[in-house]
């Protein structure tokens, strides 16, 4: 088991000292991707999925951390390396590319600089073939007359070009695992197609393992092999996106899913969670939906659900429960 | 189907409520003239807004969809009077709104970001108030309290939100509050541009339902401004397709996305994820929407379409009946006129 997945997080636990005490952003999450899949993770914002990912680059801003629970890439445990070590696995084994694709650019060195410099900071390569291995990147990811674009400064490019840029910036040291973090929430709906194709064909062609952060479900539907939901910083859903969106397990899940106004039919109204995801400083004991959820009884209330079997998904829900079930 | 019947049923023929007649907006991006002429560069100008006809029946709602940069904020802003047109006019319940002062009571606009539209520094109570003493509406007092609360109550907020500040409040909450300050002095009118664009889907389907709710109560009538093809077939009863500051498609909703007509409309619709076909890849989108100061000659959308042929690339395409005799849309396509393109029916 352990040597199929490239990416393993047991019950990671992330906390924030506060003036008001500690806040518990991240509850025992743990997930699993093998190489060459695409695992969508979904939630409201503030859910936790972005910090999900920051734990996992080791980008956490202070004073958030990881108080428990344990990371591991590729067999090798990674959550309590130094900042050096980060340093060494960052880019270099784990890819990020984020939501906008201008901060992640600096807007002062031609996108050739910036793509040499990553390569050359991993890679033992010489200027000239970190030059040559630069192009191939932006030809890779769709750019037309690389040879020429490589001089140009981020300012030159278009939303969509620019998005590329960062794509094969995140993956100049082919990683093992790619973090997008909301990579085409910015663009528009023709410009994400062309990035998602472009993001699917990487994982296949490479076998890259991807974290695809999201609230968009049609691109988790489009995109990924299996997906998490979160609320409320745990995850209440995990399993083949297939089943998590057509015959979603969770009371949580099953709102999100209704709410989302569809394409192709008319809709007198949108279904609707009332209420709203609590704070963090206001996570109300039991199971954290329960005060919104129409289907919860007096164990929610005072028990809370770890991840139960449910079909081929698994759900953090007590409607699970053997006893329940039976 | 049935949402459609049923708004075409609240609707009194004839009656519009806003009329937009060849409306034009033109920004001047140029340099200053004598760096110009010392430069030896072109004055570059920006049609955000070109040539754009259309009406509004009273009660309904006209969703307006496209990219970045298609225009459509611009639009919006025009219809408001937040910025003067270039060209052209909209006619308001008959009459110009270039001047009349009292229309800025009857048309009233809620802006995509919440968290930048209302003033952190200001109680909520003030903020939905404040239209109403801007207006000579009512007087601070006990009386003007009391509207207030009922605004906020209308909204689905509490009375006694009066004296807390936006910070205290969530992104749907904030859009309520939002909706409660341009409902207070009882518009006809609401413009609308991407309302629920920032926030999360669980809490979007709370915001639209609640539109939709005054809707039919007061009898509003919106212009809806939005990127998400999704969302305006929940809200519109006709929708309205920009590319390039140009209308393309004007239509019903339900012909346009039963039968959508112009090129660009289609590829819109194919371009969506859809969450019943998981796993499936889209039909690739080839290109991005040109440089809107050096727009493509003829129909700005050829270089993208695959029908495109050479009188696309010299002739501008007429926003014009799609079908003769009939008046079930309009399309700005010479495909589509010449009876070069099928009906597939997405």
């Amino acid at each position: 088991m352990t040597h199929m997945n490239l990416l393993e997080v047991n019950n990671l636990v992330v906390e924030f000292a506060t003036r008001r005490g500690l806040l518990r952003a991240l509850d025992g999450v743990s997930l699993t991707i093998a190489p060459g899949e695409i695992l969508g993770v979904v939630g409201e914002s503030g859910a936790g999925k972005s910090l999900t990912g920051a734990a996992i680059i080791g980008l956490l801003d202070p004073p958030g951390r990881i108080t428990s629970g344990e990371i591991h890439l590729a067999g090798e445990r990674i959550d309590q390396y130094s900042e050096d070590q980060l340093r060494g696995i960052r880019g270099r084994r784990i890819g990020a590319i984020f939501q906008d694709p201008l901060a992640s650019l600096d807007p002062l060195y031609s996108i050739g600089h910036q793509l040499i410099e990553t390569i050359r900071t991993h890679l033992p390569l010489t200027a000239g073939q970190a030059r040559q291995r630069a192009i191939e990147l932006l030809e890779e990811t769709g750019i037309p007359a690389a040879a020429e674009r490589i001089n140009h400064y981020p300012h030159q490019f278009s939303g969509g070009m620019r998005q590329r840029v960062v794509i094969a910036l995140a993956l100049a040291a082919e990683p093992q695992l790619v973090i997008a973090d909301e990579p085409t929430t910015a663009l528009d709906v023709s410009i994400q197609a062309q990035v998602i194709g472009l993001l699917k064909r990487i994982c296949q062609d490479r076998g890259a393992a991807v974290m695809l952060i999201t609230h968009d479900m049609g691109v988790i539907a489009e995109t990924c092999d299996r997906v998490a939901v979160m609320y409320a910083g745990r995850i209440v859903e995990i399993g083949p996106v297939q089943q998590v969106i057509h015959s979603p397990a969770h009371p949580y899940t099953v709102g999100l899913m209704a709410s989302i106004p569809d394409l192709e039919t008319d809709l007198e109204r949108l279904a609707q969670i009332d209420g709203a995801m609590p704070r963090l400083d206001a996570i109300p004991p039991g199971c954290a939906f329960h005060p919104r959820c129409p289907r919860a009884f007096e164990r929610c209330r005072l028990e809370r659900p770890e991840l139960l079997d449910a079909n081929t998904s698994r759900a953090a829900c007590w409607l699970h429960a053997p006893e329940h079930v039976a | 189907m049935n949402a459609a019947m049923n708004a075409s049923s609240r609707i009194q023929p004839g009656e519009h409520l806003v009329q937009v007649e060849g409306l034009s907006k033109t920004f001047d991006l140029s340099a200053s003239w004598l760096s110009r002429l010392l430069s030896g560069r072109q004055a570059s100008l920006l049609h955000a807004v070109d040539d754009v006809s259309f009406t509004i029946a009273r009660g309904t709602t006209l969703a307006i969809v496209g990219e970045s940069g298609c225009g459509k904020s611009t639009l919006a802003r025009l219809l408001v009077g937040l910025h003067p047109p270039t060209k052209g006019r909209v006619l308001f319940d008959g009459t110009d709104n270039a001047l009349a002062r009292p229309l800025s009571q009857r048309i009233q606009m809620i802006f995509q970001d919440p968290y930048a539209s209302l003033d952190p520094r200001w109680m909520v109570g003030d903020i939905v108030a404040e239209p109403l003493l801007e207006h000579g509406l009512a007087s601070p007092g006990p009386e003007l309290q009391q509207r207030v609360s009922t605004l906020l109550e209308s909204v689905g907020l509490s009375g006694s939100d009066l004296s807390r500040f936006p910070h205290q409040f969530s992104g749907g909450q904030r859009q309520r509050i939002s909706i409660a300050r341009a409902l207070a002095t009882e518009p006809d009118f609401l413009v609308c541009d991407e309302p629920t664009s920032a926030l999360d889907v669980s809490v979007q389907a709370q915001v639209l339902n609640l539109m939709r709710d005054l809707q039919r109560d007061r009898g509003l009538t919106y212009l809806f401004i939005s990127h998400n093809l999704a969302v305006v077939r929940f809200v519109a009863d006709s929708v309205g397709v920009m590319y390039l500051g140009r209308l393309v498609e004007w239509a019903p909703k339900s012909r346009l996305f039963s039968r959508p007509q112009h090129p660009y409309t289609r590829m819109l619709l194919d371009a969506i994820p859809k969450l019943r076909d998981t796993g499936r890849s889209r039909t690739p989108v080839q290109g991005e929407v040109p440089d809107p100061l050096n727009p493509p000659s003829g129909c700005a959308f050829h270089p993208r379409c695959p029908l495109a042929n050479e009188r696309c690339q010299q002739e501008r395409p007429q926003l014009i009946a799609a079908e003769a005799g009939t008046d079930t849309g309009r399309v700005a396509c010479h495909a589509v006129q010449e009876g070069r393109i099928g009906f597939s029916g997405t």
